[in-house]
């Protein structure tokens, strides 16, 4: 892949470089940058417990969202926010997971949450506290995701009943949170400086510098980072930079209980994740994938990948992102051609004047 | 490119993402995943001052063109007209970007640093380069008003030639101001800005154009507005060619140009120039036509600029706008031999 900005060492508020193909800490001008840290999120250990919230909000002092209760499934977070570092999405499939263990006819048969309250809550949610925040949902979309509901239910709705009764159902549960891009476009379009690439290749906000422009939220491609109504000011998660720093695990990996959430040098996480997806094929989940794992995606790989249970989208994660500074040369030169036009035609109509 | 993903024929569970009532798809409605139905993108947190300052940044480019025209050709009404409105363009420009941030009283942390990956850093500093010039023209107009003689008469002498520096630096910079905004925007993950980064330039150089053009036919006798004539007609066509470009060209994410308020927003641009133009060049004996054409002219810019605006927002609000062309990028790689 061809990349535009390839330098050998970028001001430390700059870009990453080439595809992944160096280190981003060490292009940020980092000398003797320790090695790149990151998580991987194993979905199919996720139980959806949400101690990896909890704990976030905990250590990094993020204010609360409110009660917001969603009626659509156990995700009543909605998204990542400023006020949500981590994010846990539920979805309910009418799909057995694993080997196909024989269709069973019908629908589930727990009380569905129904499609009016899937409407209502995707239309409306309580302020969040930050903006944009939760975004409506599309009723139809929503409601259509409900047929399948269990709740209120305790258990997964097809497990109920006898095994005549059962339907093929799945959860997927996935604990989301920020990428870390190689080549991170909000990174790239902050006007002051405020995003920085820390030592361990990860993409932090210093509070102090940022004035809230607003221009991050827009370049993100999975949607992450968020302004604080209160406070004027974007927030994301740092990968717990002052735990880490001082050797610590950060908040979420260390609660989580099934080890969904791993924390480590980025090389070795991809190995892991390797083997895992591999021993997951092989029984028989043929839907098993990684996402954000390749340096050769669109952002140069992610700092926070995942292995995921089915499509990236199922989990309202971009299919194929791309960093939007990739075009940004080709950008300049069209306005620099739009300038040429611009004054072409402001000379010309005065020297037309004069004939 | 990617072997862990299966066909895309085994994936299940797709909605139909097509919208109901008064928008017609030019596209058949296509199928796909989202959560819930809901963005997969964060909306822009701009407000209006974004779209208005795509307006004011404009006005300010062209008012400078015209005024170095103006100045250049001797015509004072065009310089003057241009000079004052660039100034008051620019001033408002300033106080809406401003307006616009979470923590307004840290404007000048974007002085912090100059970035050329970041669009607005770089308008930073277009905007730094460009205002006091635009102002320092602005100013010397006053100058056959201070008495000739004492402290104010040496300034009575002395500004004229600042002024003409200052008008032909501001006319220098003046179309790096006017066209950069499209950078702005295309520089994001909104789908529909993004994918127009080709054709915006063009549509928003025009629009400055024409924009600049309208104050020179609302403020000069039509005697001396040939020069905001021609501007206006060079301006419009330059967006219209662009803005037909955007519309056209981008398939799926065309749509959020044409449909919605978006839709209605661009539609009344069109007209407008149209208008405005026709205006101008038919009426060119009448003041009071031509007036009204400039005011055309300038009314067409806060509509267009609005409408792109509002679509961009669009598509980032719809995950269909996200999903669908990243699909069709997987497909057409996997397509490729050897992906």
């Amino acid at each position: 892949m061809a990349d535009p900005r390839s330098r050998p060492a970028a001001p430390a508020s700059s870009s990453a470089p080439a595809a992944g193909a160096a280190d981003p800490a060490t292009a940020a001008g980092w000398v003797d940058a320790p090695p790149r840290m990151g998580f991987f999120t194993d979905t199919s250990v996720c139980i959806g417990c949400k101690a990896c919230e909890v704990a976030c909000k905990e250590w990094n002092g993020v204010p609360t969202s409110g009660l917001d209760l969603l009626g659509m499934s156990y995700d009543n977070t909605g998204a990542l926010t400023a006020n949500s570092w981590r994010h846990v999405a539920f979805v309910e499939q009418p799909r057995p997971a694993g080997h196909a263990t024989g269709s069973f006819a019908g629908n589930p048969t727990g009380d569905p949450a129904g499609a009016a309250s899937a409407a209502r809550s995707a239309g409306t949610t309580n302020p969040t506290g930050t903006e944009p925040g939760v975004l409506p949902g599309q009723p139809p979309v929503a409601a259509r995701m409900t047929e399948f509901l269990g709740m209120p239910a305790a258990g997964p709705p097809g497990r109920t009943g006898s095994a005549e009764e059962r339907s093929d159902f799945r959860w997927l549960m996935m604990s989301d949170v920020c990428k870390h891009c190689t080549r991170a476009g909000c990174l790239d379009v902050c006007p002051t400086g405020a995003l920085f690439r820390t030592e361990f290749g990860t993409v932090v906000v210093q509070e102090d510098t940022c004035n809230g422009c607003g221009y991050c939220v827009s370049a993100c491609p999975y949607g992450v980072i968020d302004r604080r109504a209160d406070d004027g000011r974007v927030w994301k998660c740092t990968l717990c930079y002052d735990r880490i720093g001082a050797g610590l695990t950060p908040a979420c990996a260390q609660a989580c209980p099934t080890e969904s959430i791993q924390y480590g040098p980025l090389d070795e996480l991809r190995e892991r994740a390797a083997a895992r997806v591999a021993t997951l094929r092989e029984r028989g989940e043929p839907q098993a994938q990684l996402y954000g794992h390749d340096p050769h995606d669109g952002v140069g790989g992610d700092g926070a990948f995942f292995l995921l249970l089915d499509e990236p989208e199922v989990y309202g994660l971009p299919p194929d992102p791309q960093v939007t500074t990739r075009d940004l040369p080709a950008m300049w030169r069209r306005a620099g051609l739009a300038a040429l036009a611009m004054t072409a035609a402001a000379v010309g109509a005065f020297l037309g004047g004069r004939r | 490119m990617n072997p862990d993903r299966p066909a895309v024929g085994d994936r299940f569970r797709r909605f139909r993402a097509g919208r109901r009532a008064g928008e017609e798809l030019a596209v058949p409605p296509a199928e796909f995943t989202s959560y819930y139905g809901r963005p997969i993108l964060k909306p822009p947190v701009w407000t209006w001052e974004i779209a208005a300052y795509l307006f004011t940044g404009g006005l300010a480019a062209g008012s400078s063109l015209l005024a170095a025209g103006g100045q250049l050709s001797g015509r004072a009404g065009v310089r003057r007209a241009g000079r004052v409105a660039a100034l008051a363009a620019v001033t408002a420009s300033a106080g809406l970007l401003v307006k616009d941030l979470g923590r307004p009283e840290r404007f000048h942390h974007m002085l912090r640093v100059a970035k050329p990956t970041s669009p607005m850093s770089v308008g930073t500093w277009i905007l730094t380069a460009y205002g006091p010039a635009a102002g320092l023209a602005a100013v010397a107009e006053v100058a056959p008003l201070l008495p000739r003689r004492g402290p104010l008469g040496l300034a009575r002498r002395a500004l004229p030639p600042v002024g003409r520096a200052a008008g032909l630096t501001a006319a220098l910079v003046a179309p790096a101001l006017g066209t950069y905004t499209a950078v702005l925007l295309a520089d994001t993950a909104v789908p529909s800005w993004h994918e127009a980064y080709a054709d915006l330039p063009f549509v928003f150089a025009g629009s400055a154009l024409a924009s600049g053009a309208g104050v020179g036919l609302l403020a000069v006798p039509p005697a001396q507005a040939g020069p905001a004539r021609r501007m206006a007609v060079a301006g419009a066509g330059l967006e219209l060619f662009g803005a037909h470009r955007v519309e056209g060209r981008l398939g799926l994410l065309g749509e959020p140009y044409r449909t919605g308020r978006a839709g209605r927003l661009l539609r009344a641009g069109r007209a407008l120039t149209v208008a405005g133009v026709a205006g101008a060049v038919l009426g060119r004996r009448s003041r009071l036509v031509s007036a009204v054409s400039g005011v055309a002219l300038l009314a067409a810019s806060v509509a267009t600029r609005f409408g792109v605006f509002h679509a961009g927002v669009a598509s980032a609000r719809d995950p269909k706008y996200t999903v669908l062309p990243q699909r069709a990028r997987l497909d057409r790689r996997a397509a490729e031999p050897g992906g």
